[in-house]
């Protein structure tokens, strides 16, 4: 029996639960190993006038302090994706352009001698004016973070599909709404860390980090080092303690420990603290959206406008500004608009350079989009439900090619839309909204829809650049995943993937996987995906990131299973005496379809390719081992006219929820929440259960606790997670999951991406069930109690002036 | 996040420690539960040259009632008061307010005495000491001290302890007869310092009400009996006078409708309470 598309406990739990989980910090280290610690700046903006480090070089135990001098010396600026006068090193060079930005890399004998050095360090500064908002930092006066580039916009583009203008002029009425999405990050459990090595007798760096892809990233590195691909090796460690795609910002300091680790002639290990966390190691953009929908009476749209302008932050830190593109083809969302204007801006500030966050874009995208759905209702008097029924693309128009080029693939959205209603009991939260408001309380429901993008076509950031640029640059596209099955001399099964994991479960999914295609139970297959970049397979689209687990990488798995099973079936039917294509493999044992009862065990057939290469029918490879690629053809580069399929598959969600707000304090308590979710085949459902509970816990903390803020001066104001508040268990209750799967045409085994979708809708359901319980204009995220009470308390009466009852 | 060098003791006794710190002074820390002071060391935002612990200092992990006052001892965590047997029935104010302090992980290894000595404006210990009307035990070489609450701490952060000395024990007055006793507060998280903590005894001929979190340090008030409309007008006039102040959490106008709403809360729970 398959166990595919059963829930499966994970394997890798038995060794976390007893403490035997091999994280970065767990590590061996070689003997003679440095601790590296890293001097920031204090400031978000300054000149840098001068280091002395001789003090901290005289301090016992201290065995190296690298600097902007040796960045000069041994690597060159990262490769930024627009073509822009803009130098990010990895160590600050000659100017400083956030808090938090690495001046200093000290080495010493541990981690409490290197923070000693890092205060004998003298570093002349001298501050600049620093601009923290992005439309101020567009301002002429606005102080320019790199001079060479003049103002601190980084790219423009203006896009159109179909005729926007006339619909906007025919359509009987607009509705506009200007959102900003603020800057939060995922905060997984274990924060960065490396250990980082240099050989100078082979000129090979070698890192070993929780590092999670892309792999478009490694050629960054590698050139910013100045080496050949093969002599920059990058491992990965058994176990991650999360990511959520926060790992992608190891890139700079794998850079920078590599240069340490020359400079200290040792290998180095840096492990990233909370407070360099929170402050430096990366965020998701925060974004300014003015969307704009020309609409019907009926609610229908006949056109979206948007107007994006995106933080990076300090620097376009690769593979940014992709957070902006990485939905561009779908960003007219689940809904069938033919119509479309774009203007896209992208703005540095003194902010920490941005990067991979769970949704990546989604949440951004979605919040502007899905507070215009519920503006629409409202302002044409409409149930919400209505509003986003009549947009969504019908089943029957499946694949149904969007305005701005995704192909969505494959699901009925108002068929899972209706499902979702009336199995997670809308109408009788309306019922309860209604009773609670009789009692004058202020009880509101928040709707939510949107496709989950998953793959990531390599091609989609090219986007950015113009038509000519793409063609000067060559095309971009694909997704490629490897994976390996091989048989070892007794016939046991291992498979390899350049999946990269932080945690969620890949090798459980791929034991199921590969398990299935060879009539095997999981248990009987070993995964191992420690990823070793100079003798594993990959290429650049590899790598944990984009949901791209369960549609591409396990698609490569069950492709070179299904080679091994062809191979082993050739085999068998040699000895079974009949036809190659009857052959059926289950249970552990090979037969004939016709005769089930003359089998052979599994293990003789499959080890057979080692010990008798000889006997082997024409055409089965000696030592049976597969290694498969896979990329969707549907992936293609951008066209002339700027349409980008920019996923491989595109999954659907309809969230709704019912909130509380105290209306003393503010707070808002969820009352109820569901989520219904095409995800396509569910490879193990109680994975993608976890995956969604996962994605909505990060969304509420989202709509209502965090925010990596800043002061209007540069510095930085949530340093601690006293400051940067994440929600506990205490916060988040338990949504309702509900599922109604279409599988994919366009992946091996028909499942979409998971990972990510809640991210993108929850934050907004629940901001429209806010607005709704308030019925008024509501905060920027997060919704916290002080600025919902600022909006119910009204006006406060004047002091009084008699004096108090008592003392 | 490592600390700056220091030197470590372990004090076995009461005179050791406070001899040690009579010959240190500003240069040492006292370390009981390390709630607060593990995480500053670590930030080196305290770079002290020596660390006494008088986490094992003996007889002073314990509680005792005298029948009026319900002693606890420099090393009693705040899990140890929480569980102790009596506690609802002789201090049920500290038996409502305990369950809000941070999580049960932090209260194993927080002390009492600690809380109360660090003089967090939101700390719900020293509001309630404030509001009970309770007292610190100071101790040094040169002797014992005791200063009541209300003199005990001066500001945020800061009290009148002096250099030389230590918390050895605080002293809660025991419920009293006729009275009701209510707590109650809003913090961002479970668990969390709250923005607005409100503390409340009634009895027969009058009301105490005491509040943190909204300026420098608990603000204790007593009135006559109070309802509808003039308690309203009392609770304004309290969250006027507060000075409440503005920061990346809450406004102070945010800090005054919570202690105007919560304090009404506070005062009916109390007076429902009353035996």
């Amino acid at each position: 029996m398959s166990t595919l598309g059963t829930a499966r406990e994970r394997v890798e739990d038995a060794a976390l639960l007893m403490g035997r989980g091999r994280y970065i910090d767990d590590m061996p280290t070689a003997p003679g190993t440095g601790h590296a610690a890293i001097l920031r700046s204090p400031h978000p903006h300054a000149r840098l006038l001068e280091i002395d480090a001789a003090a901290a070089l005289a301090l016992p135990g201290v065995h190296a302090v690298v600097t902007g001098a040796d960045a000069r010396a041994w690597s060159t600026p990262f490769l930024v994706g627009v073509r822009q006068p803009m130098e990010h090193w990895c160590i600050a060079t000659d100017r400083v352009r956030y808090a938090g930005e690495p001046v200093a890399v000290v080495v010493a004998e541990d981690r409490y001698r290197a923070e000693d050095a890092l205060a004998l360090i003298d570093v002349r500064y001298e501050p600049q004016p620093a601009i923290v908002d992005p439309e101020a930092a567009l301002g002429p006066d606005a102080p320019a973070l790199h001079e060479a580039m003049g103002g601190n916009l980084v790219s423009e583009r203006d896009f159109r599909y179909g005729e926007p203008e006339a619909a906007f002029a025919q359509a009987p009425h607009t509705v506009t709404t200007t959102v900003r999405y603020p800057r939060n990050t995922c905060t997984p459990i274990e924060c960065l860390g490396l250990i980082a090595a240099y050989d100078p007798g082979e000129g090979v760096y070698d890192v070993l980090s929780p590092f999670q892809g892309p792999m478009t990233l490694h050629p960054v590195m590698a050139r910013a080092l100045k080496v050949p691909g093969p002599r920059l090796r990058l491992r990965s460690v058994p176990e991650s303690g999360g990511s959520f795609g926060v790992k992608q910002a190891l890139f700079p300091l794998i850079v920078a420990m590599a240069l340490a680790a020359r400079k200290a002639e040792r290998p180095v290990k840096w492990i990233e603290d909370r407070l360099e966390h929170l402050l430096a190691a990366t965020s998701a953009t925060n974004r300014v959206t003015r969307i704009e929908a020309a609409v019907e009476g009926d609610g229908r749209i006949a056109a979206l406008r948007l107007d994006q302008l995106e933080d990076c932050g300090a620097y376009l830190r690769a593979p940014e500004p992709a957070t902006l593109y990485r939905n561009h083809g779908n960003l007219t969302g689940p809904y069938r608009i033919a119509h479309l204007a774009v203007t896209n801006r992208v703005v540095l500030t003194n902010k920490t350079p941005t990067g991979l966050n769970r949704g990546f874009g989604g949440p951004q995208l979605y919040y502007a989009l899905e507070r215009l759905m519920q503006r629409i209702a409202v302002t044409l008097d409409l149930d919400p439900l209505d509003v986003i029924r009549r947009n969504l693309v019908a089943g029957d128009a499946m694949p149904y090619r969007a305005a701005a080029g995704a192909v969505l693939d494959a699901g009925d959205f108002p068929a899972t839309l209706d499902y979702g209603a009336s199995e997670g009991a809308l109408d009788a939260l309306r019922a309860k909204r209604d009773a609670a408001r009789a009692e004058g309380r202020l009880y509101g429901i928040g709707l939510a829809a949107a496709v989950e993008s998953s793959i990531s076509n390599m091609g989609y950031i090219t986007t950015v650049l113009s038509a000519e640029e793409r063609r000067k640059a060559g095309p971009k596209d694909g997704a490629v995943s490897h994976a390996t099955v091989a048989v070892d001399p007794l016939g046991a099964v291992t498979v390899t993937a350049d999946s990269m994991p932080q945690g969620q479960g890949h090798r459980t999914v791929l034991a199921q996987v590969v398990g299935d295609a060879l009539g095997l139970a999981p248990e009987q297959v070993t995964v191992a995906l420690e990823h070793d970049s100079q003798r594993d397979p990959w290429s650049i689209a590899a790598g944990n990131y984009s949901s791209r687990f369960a549609g591409a990488v396990t698609g490569a798995a069950h492709l070179a299973a299904v080679r091994v099973r062809e191979h082993l079936a050739r085999i068998a039917s040699q000895r079974l005496n009949c036809p190659a294509e009857d052959v059926r493999f289950e249970d552990g044992r090979i037969f004939g379809a016709a005769n089930p009862e003359n089998d052979l065990d599994f293990r003789r057939v499959a080890s057979l390719p080692h010990w008798s290469p000889g006997s082997l029918p024409d055409g089965v490879p000696p030592a049976l081992r597969e290694t498969a690629r896979w990329t969707p053809p549907e992936l293609t580069p951008p066209t002339d006219d700027d349409r980008v399929n920019s996923s491989a598959a595109y999954g659907f969600i309809f969230d709704f929820c019912g909130v509380e707000v105290d209306r003393l304090t503010g707070a808002v308590t969820i009352d109820r929440y569901v989520t219904t979710h095409d995800a396509g085949r569910r490879l193990n459902p109680a994975l993608v259960d976890g995956q969604i509970r996962g994605a909505f816990a990060h969304a509420v903390g989202a709509a209502f606790y965090e925010e990596l803020a800043y002061a209007d001066d540069g510095s930085f104001l949530s340093g601690t997670l006293a400051d940067y508040l994440v929600p506990t268990t205490c916060e988040v209750l338990d949504p309702l999951i509900l599922h109604r799967d279409v599988p994919s045409p366009v992946t091996p085994l028909g499942a979409k991406g998971v990972g990510e979708g809640n991210c993108m809708t929850t934050p907004v359901c629940l901001a429209n069930a806010v607005a709704d319980a308030l019925e008024a204009a509501i905060p920027d995220l997060p919704l916290t109690p002080a600025r919902i009470a600022a909006v119910i308390h009204g006006p406060e009466g004047a002091p009084p002036t008699e004096a108090p009852p008592g003392r | 996040m490592k600390p700056a060098p220091f030197d470590y003791l372990r004090a076995d006794d009461e005179e050791e420690a406070v001899a040690a710190l009579a010959e240190a002074g500003d240069d040492a820390r006292l370390l009981a539960g390390g709630q607060t002071l593990m995480p500053m060391l670590n930030m080196r935002l305290v770079e002290p040259a020596v660390l006494i612990d008088i986490s094992r200092l003996p007889g002073r992990a314990g509680i005792e009632d005298d029948g009026t006052l319900i002693e606890v001892g420099a090393a009693a965590t705040q899990a140890s008061l929480e569980a102790w047997p009596p506690l609802s029935a002789r201090a049920p104010l500290l038996a409502r307010a305990l369950p809000l302090i941070g999580h049960v992980q932090t209260r194993s290894r927080g002390t009492v005495c600690g809380s109360i000595a660090f003089a967090d404006p939101s700390a719900e210990l020293s509001l309630c000491l404030a509001t009970l009307g309770g007292e610190v035990v100071l101790r040094s070489r040169a002797g014992t001290r005791t200063l009541p609450a209300a003199a005990f701490q001066t500001g945020m952060l800061s009290t009148a302890c002096r250099a030389d000395e230590m918390v050895a024990a605080v002293r809660f007055p025991a419920a009293e007869p006729g009275a009701g006793y209510a707590f109650t507060e809003f913090a961002r998280r479970h668990g969390d310092f709250a923005i607005v903590a409100v503390a409340a005894i009634a009895q027969e001929n009058g009301i105490r009400i005491g509040v943190g979190g909204a300026c420098e340090r608990p603000v204790v008030q007593d009135w006559p009996p109070l309802a509808g409309s003039a308690l309203d007008d009392a609770l304004d006039a309290l969250a006027w006078s507060l000075d409440a102040a503005d920061d990346h959490h809450a406004s102070a106008r945010y800090r005054r409708e919570l202690v105007r709403g919560l304090g009404k809360r506070a005062v009916q729970a109390a007076q429902e309470t009353r035996p």
